[in-house]
């Protein structure tokens, strides 16, 4: 049986050994004090046993790590095997496709792999998003009950964000050992595991909406959290383990960046792509920890009696009944210090996809090339020093809000830059409509609505109006779908032909801009409006006497046509084009370093050592070339980085 | 690649682009501003919509600026077909780069800098403050008057005109919840073993609503209280009949036991002999008294109140400032209201 044979059927069966085993660890731990196996008396179902629950999900995520193979070379290893590093299947004469759903250390699979779990995580998301703008749609709607709506809104939030990170993923572990001519990442059996990490981590996630749910929005502060059902327990575990694919694989992005590199190609040479993920993988290098943190202290908090966000009193608990001596308002300090640089973790990869768009599209260099990787450099710098702007009317120390508020309005500036640059980057080209740079365009002009919005959350003033309101909903969606969703979607079609060697169906990919983009717009702008008329952040129905029906009804609309629009882009690609007419090698005519070698690339991308002898995106300047390819010899050794 | 591609001209499309991003930015400012506003019924809603309005001018322009430059770039520049040629090869300009960080760096600090004065403003202490003290609950409110010897409103009834600084918690065992008027354009989270304090000066009579704007569980949608901004005759009115509900006998009944059972009686008798160690409380409602400080004042309901909360404050002459702080923590509004009660009793 072939399909037993897959590290993912393997990786579940493992994962549900391991989560019998931790449950049963626990109650037999209580059974051993003579204690009740259920932890909270007359509380009935998943709750009662929630410390059990708990570590029956770590367990189940290490029970997969193992069962699907990550951590096989790293274990023997560990008993004197040695496991010496191939590339191709794992199982010899196994099919190519089998690849995909079992550990594989290729840069390339596992950006696919990131990739496509990436768009199916998108698509939970956003049929969840679906069913509650339909509640929305008209006032005083019902038919989801206040904390199914609560479950919804707050999986969508932290799914939507899982999906963005596994994009994320996909694009730098693609895209920069292919743009520096490198090949493969630094640590293959690192990445691999980084990837896989995510898998039991989407799925407790989506099994947390299923045990109880939770209400606390993707934010979950607590008190809320701490009193939350047992779901928010999953949904901590969930993002900790996605959290540790971010810091794992971002240190992989570093060490390849800076050690790998083709010869010539110094710093200032390198795709602009690939400043935009260094810069993003420095913030997830050094932030993350903060959110795993933070969410372990109200994991803690709830099953240990570790009251570290608990002013005093919480009655709840059946054994150490009181806790005590913590501030709920420590919790957003910790939450925001990750959570607000993780937007730039979003938005930076794709702000650098339609950096490196445009020139191919418009045929002339990056205007500005060294001030667009700056101002990468500049967001994540500066984006450390704002966290607290999220905290403007939380009741922390007054006197903090006039700092925050002019750090925070310093990230206007490095933005700007980019913008700039890329107005600087059109003017006078030859502009070519693909669609790769129809979806860079509308990128700019959605990602212009976020940015604009900013400012009024950013100024105390206008925000204590605005805070927590369906403007911020509006706003957040805007630099969400301008700085990831629009790039992201541009650079599936951009690098379709160079990863499967088959052209999209144009008039399906162009279709598919025509309906997001104004149908994005729409529901934006709606967002915005309904935010400055009334419309609280997450509730789950609203007064007719709000008079805001119409403009939420357009909203729901826009939003059904976006959803759509996407399945347009999935039967394009994954469908469709399946089988069309192959590409070439460089369908763009781009200097990138990847278009040189054939469509598909071969396993090992370079055979020959390819040698930077000029800049990135000299477009337009007669004789110029990016890279040339020594002849190989033995003296270059193709091979992936020693682990 | 094209041997020699010409340079284009540009100062033809610069005049036309700068035309036209002054007449869609001006477009877009007058559609901002004309885009229908939700009602305001507060001074600092006045500040801050001003804010917000210098705001919407510079998104006119920015949304002007790019947009025009963008959309001008992708007709004017756009490729012909059959052509193959790359454009025209220029790498950056870095005055214009360093134009464009330090210009809008100067206008994010003016930003800044009005952000902090308009703060300063819609936080400033008013004189004539009314307190209504704020406590938010899972699912609910409830609103208390200190000063005016009202607790346990379940709608927020405000004069119009007078200024009010809430003092607001949320229950320890509670989650947070977070107070807005979308009328009085501001907010405040209130949360647990947290006070936190928000001011607003309603300035239009109307019913308005508070709404919870922190997610709070289950009730969080339908967490709202009435606001009924009314004339200060209506408020009297209202103040009145929220009074009349505890009858002034009852609470001076209340008052006399409060005398004894919580340590008054040790320092404040109620026979006017001189020797104790406090002021007695015989006569002495709505008289004039000399303070240490050589001032006088009234004897009222907020000069009592005031030396029960802060018993230092305003000591009268010939006494030392011994009386125990700690009534404010121990004494509830309806327990201070009592021993008001009491005290006017005593000709």
């Amino acid at each position: 049986m072939r399909i037993l044979r897959l590290g993912l059927v393997q990786g579940l069966f493992g994962g549900l050994v391991g989560w019998v085993m931790g449950f049963s660890l626990v109650v037999a731990m209580r059974l051993l004090l003579g204690l009740p196996a259920a932890w909270k008396t007359g509380v009935s179902g998943p709750a009662a046993y929630e410390p059990a629950m708990v570590v029956a999900a770590i367990f189940f995520a290490i029970g997969f790590m193992v069962g699907v193979g990550s951590m096989t070379d790293w274990l023997k290893w560990a008993v004197g095997i040695k496991t010496p590093f191939h590339h191709g299947a794992r199982i010899p004469g196994s099919p190519e496709w089998t690849r995909y759903f079992s550990v594989d250390y290729s840069h390339k699979v596992i950006g696919v792999q990131y990739g496509v779990t990436g768009i199916l995580v998108l698509g939970v998301g956003g049929t969840l998003a679906m069913l509650f703008r339909l509640q929305l749609a008209q006032p005083e709607m019902k038919f989801i009950a206040a904390d199914v709506f609560n479950t919804m809104i707050s999986a969508h939030g932290m799914i939507m964000i899982g999906s963005i990170l596994l994009g994320v993923g996909a694009m730098s572990n693609y895209l920069v050992p292919l743009m520096i001519g490198a090949n493969d990442m630094a640590f293959p059996r690192l990445n691999a595991f980084a990837y896989w990490i995510n898998v039991p981590g989407a799925l407790l996630l989506m099994i947390a909406m299923f045990i109880g749910g939770w209400n606390t929005g993707w934010t979950g502060y607590p008190p809320l959290s701490a009193q939350a059902p047992v779901g928010v327990q999953y949904f901590f575990l969930g993002v900790f383990f996605i959290g540790l694919s971010s810091i794992l694989g971002s240190v992989n992005i570093i060490v390849t960046t800076l050690t790998m590199r083709s010869p010539g190609m110094s710093l200032f040479r390198m795709p602009i792509f690939v400043w935009a993920a260094f810069a993003t993988a420095i913030i997830q290098l050094t932030a993350t920890q903060l959110i795993g943190l933070s969410f372990l202290m109200v994991l803690t908090q709830r099953i240990l009696g570790m009251g570290f966000f608990d002013p005093g009193g919480v009655v709840w608990y059946e054994v150490d009944k009181w806790v005590g001596g913590g501030n709920p308002i420590l919790f957003q300090h910790l939450f925001w210090f990750y959570s607000h640089p993780a937007v730039y973790v979003f938005i930076l990869p794709g702000l650098g996809i339609i950096s490196e768009l445009l020139p191919v599209f418009a045929r002339k260099p990056l205007f500005g090339y060294k001030w667009v990787a700056m101002s990468s450099m500049a967001i994540a710098l500066v984006g450390f020093l704002v966290w607290a702007h999220h905290m403007f009317v939380s009741g922390m120390s007054n006197f903090l809000r006039a700092p925050f508020m002019m750090s925070t309005l310093l990230v206007a500036v490095p933005t700007g830059v980019k913008f700039f640059s890329w107005l600087g980057t059109l003017w006078g080209g030859r502009i070519e409509y693909k669609t790769p740079m129809l979806f860079s365009l509308g990128a700019i002009s959605v990602f212009l609505i976020g940015g604009l919005t900013g400012p009024p959350l950013g100024t105390v003033t206008t925000d204590m109006n605005l805070h927590d309101t369906y403007y911020v909903v509006g706003h957040f969606h805007a630099t969400m779908f301008g700085g990831f969703v629009f790039p992201f979607f541009a650079a599936l079609y951009y690098w379709y032909p160079k990863a499967t060697g088959r052209m999209y169906n144009e008039a399906l990919g162009k279709l598919h801009f025509w309906l997001m983009t104004p149908a994005f717009w729409v529901m934006s702008l709606g967002q915005i409006f309904v935010g400055m008329h009334g419309m609280r952040r997450r509730i789950a129905t609203y007064e007719v006497g709000l008079d805001i029906g119409t403009a939420q009804m357009m909203v729901t609309i826009a939003g059904f046509v976006i959803f759509l629009s996407v399945l347009v882009m999935v039967l394009n690609l994954f469908v469709l084009s399946w089988r069309a007419r192959h590409a070439g090698a460089n369908p763009w005519r781009s200097r990138g370093l990847e278009w040189q070698i054939p469509s598909p690339m071969p396993e090992m991308s370079y055979a020959s050592l390819p040698v930077v002898v000029g800049e990135p995106y000299d477009y337009g300047k007669p004789g110029s070339t990016y890279v040339q390819f020594a002849a190989p010899t033995l003296a270059h050794a193709p091979l992936a980085g020693g682990d | 690649m094209e041997q020699g591609t010409p340079k284009r001209s540009y100062t033809r499309h610069f005049i036309i682009v700068s035309v036209l991003v002054i007449v869609v930015a001006a477009a877009a400012a007058l559609g901002l501003q004309a885009l229908p506003k939700f009602p305001r019924a507060s001074t600092q809603a006045i500040v801050i919509d001003q804010m917000f309005d210098l705001h919407l001018a510079v998104i006119g322009f920015l949304f002007a600026l790019v947009m025009v430059f963008m959309l001008y770039s992708l007709f004017v520049f756009r490729r012909q077909k059959g052509d193959e040629r790359d454009g025209d090869h220029f790498e950056g300009h870095t005055k214009l780069e360093i134009a464009w960080t330090v210009l809008p760096l100067i206008i994010v600090l003016i930003f800044g800098v009005l952000g902090a004065q308009t703060l300063r403003q819609v936080t400033a202490a008013q004189p004539d403050e009314m307190v209504v003290e704020v406590t938010a609950f899972s699912f609910g409110w409830q609103f208390a008057y200190p000063e005016l010897g009202v607790s346990e409103a379940t709608a927020l009834n405000l004069p119009v005109g007078r200024p009010v600084l809430f003092k607001m918690k949320s229950l320890a065992q509670d989650v947070i919840h977070d107070f807005y008027v979308p009328e009085f354009r501001v907010k405040q989270d209130l949360v647990p073993g947290v006070p936190t304090q928000l001011r607003v000066t309603p300035d239009k009579v109307g019913q308005y609503k508070v709404r919870c704007n922190e997610l709070c569980g289950t009730g969080h949608t339908t967490m709202l209280a009435d606001v009924n901004v009314v004339n200060q005759a209506d408020f009297d009115a209202w103040v009145a009949e929220q009074r009349a509900a505890v009858s002034p006998e009852r609470l001076a009944a209340l008052g006399q036991e409060l005398h004894t059972s919580q340590g008054c009686i040790a320092c404040h008798n109620i026979s006017g002999d001189p020797g104790l160690p406090g002021p007695t409380w015989k006569g002495i409602f709505g008289h004039e008294v000399e303070l240490v400080d050589g001032s006088t004042v009234l004897i009222d309901e907020a000069y009592i109140r005031q030396s029960i909360l802060e018993p230092n404050s305003q000591v009268v002459a010939g006494f030392q400032p011994i009386m125990p702080l700690t009534y404010g923590d121990v004494l509830s509004d309806r327990q201070i209201q009592a021993l008001i009660e009491y005290i006017k009793t005593l000709e």
